[in-house]
């Protein structure tokens, strides 16, 4: 079973020290809701980097990257369910007043 | 043990189907944590300020060191994973050791905010807070202690497989640092993603 290289693999680990710069130093910024969407965007390019390469996603055969993305699919179904239940019940059981 | 099992045609089909093994036990953990990045969204939804609160006086050094210490036990992992026919305990050591260091400062973290009344219970007290910081703290420690569990049960196999790893490893032996090496790069996903959603939501900073 082959894998990356071991330039490849340094490669990678370049660039998730570059995003984990990169979203350390977005934090700093105030930008107000994008603060979250920009830094849950370097996360997800961080798990995909490490996915691809490191899981040797890239390297396998396609069964395997099915089987890695269904559990993101079933936990993004739960939060986005259990968000739109929150977000438009009125008045909402949290707030007193 | 080098042959191949019976039900199996080939080694790869074998080597094929304890990775799709791995990734479904791996699929079981994401719904482990996802109730808890669920519980996380929904509470940050109702208690934004209290959330922004709370991550302020996480300990922004400690987290940020700890998320290269995992992304770099991911490199070293890697590596065994690639030399795991030739000497795999090489690079398994240093991802112990940097199992290591993590927990090491996870436990320093958990000992300052302990002494600084934000352990949730009846000794919580932060002056000013709104209401829901300590539900902030609550699934931080939560979610970051299953973490840390996860993570010492993958030294403890980390461990076991660089002292078994002494000696060549036959085609199960191999397979077997693959599939910790997929468990190890997981609890670094998980990790990836507590690291901006619990340190870096305090808003500017």
């Amino acid at each position: 079973m082959s894998g990356p290289s071991v330039g490849t693999m340094v490669k990678v680990w370049v660039a998730l020290m570059g995003l984990l710069l990169a979203t350390f130093g977005l934090a700093h910024l105030n930008l107000g809701p994008f603060n979250t969407a920009c830094a849950l965007a370097i996360a997800v390019a961080k798990a995909a980097l490490v996915m691809v390469f490191f899981m040797h996603l890239k390297f396998r055969p396609q069964l395997s990257s099915m089987f890695s993305v269904v559990g993101f699919i079933w936990l993004a179904l739960m939060i986005v369910g259990t968000l739109m239940d929150v977000s438009t019940r009125w008045p909402s059981p949290f707030w007193n007043g | 043990m080098d042959a191949v099992f019976e039900q199996f045609e080939e080694p790869a089909q074998q080597s094929h189907a304890y990775e799709l093994g791995l990734w479904v036990f791996l699929i079981s953990e994401v719904m482990m944590f996802g109730g808890m990045f669920t519980a996380y969204c929904e509470y940050r939804h109702v208690y934004y300020e209290a959330f922004r609160v709370g991550s302020q006086h996480m300990i922004l050094w400690a987290g940020t060191v700890n998320t290269a210490v995992l992304l770099t036990s991911s490199l070293t992992m890697a590596l065994a994973v690639h030399q795991k026919a030739e000497r795999p305990a090489r690079w398994l050591w240093p991802t112990l050791l940097m199992g290591l260091v993590f927990i090491g400062i996870k436990a320093y973290e958990y000992y300052s905010h302990y002494i600084d009344h934000l352990f949730p219970g009846a000794t919580f007290h932060l002056a000013g807070a709104p209401t829901g910081t300590e539900i902030f703290f609550l699934l931080y420690f939560l979610m970051t202690g299953l973490h840390a569990f996860h993570l010492t049960v993958g030294c403890g196999v980390v461990t076991w497989m660089a002292v078994s790893a002494r000696r060549p490893l036959d085609t199960l032996g191999r397979t077997r640092v693959e599939m910790l090496g997929l468990y190890w790069h997981f609890i670094d996903i998980v990790w990836i993603f507590l690291y901006p959603l619990l340190y870096l939501v305090g808003g500017g900073l």
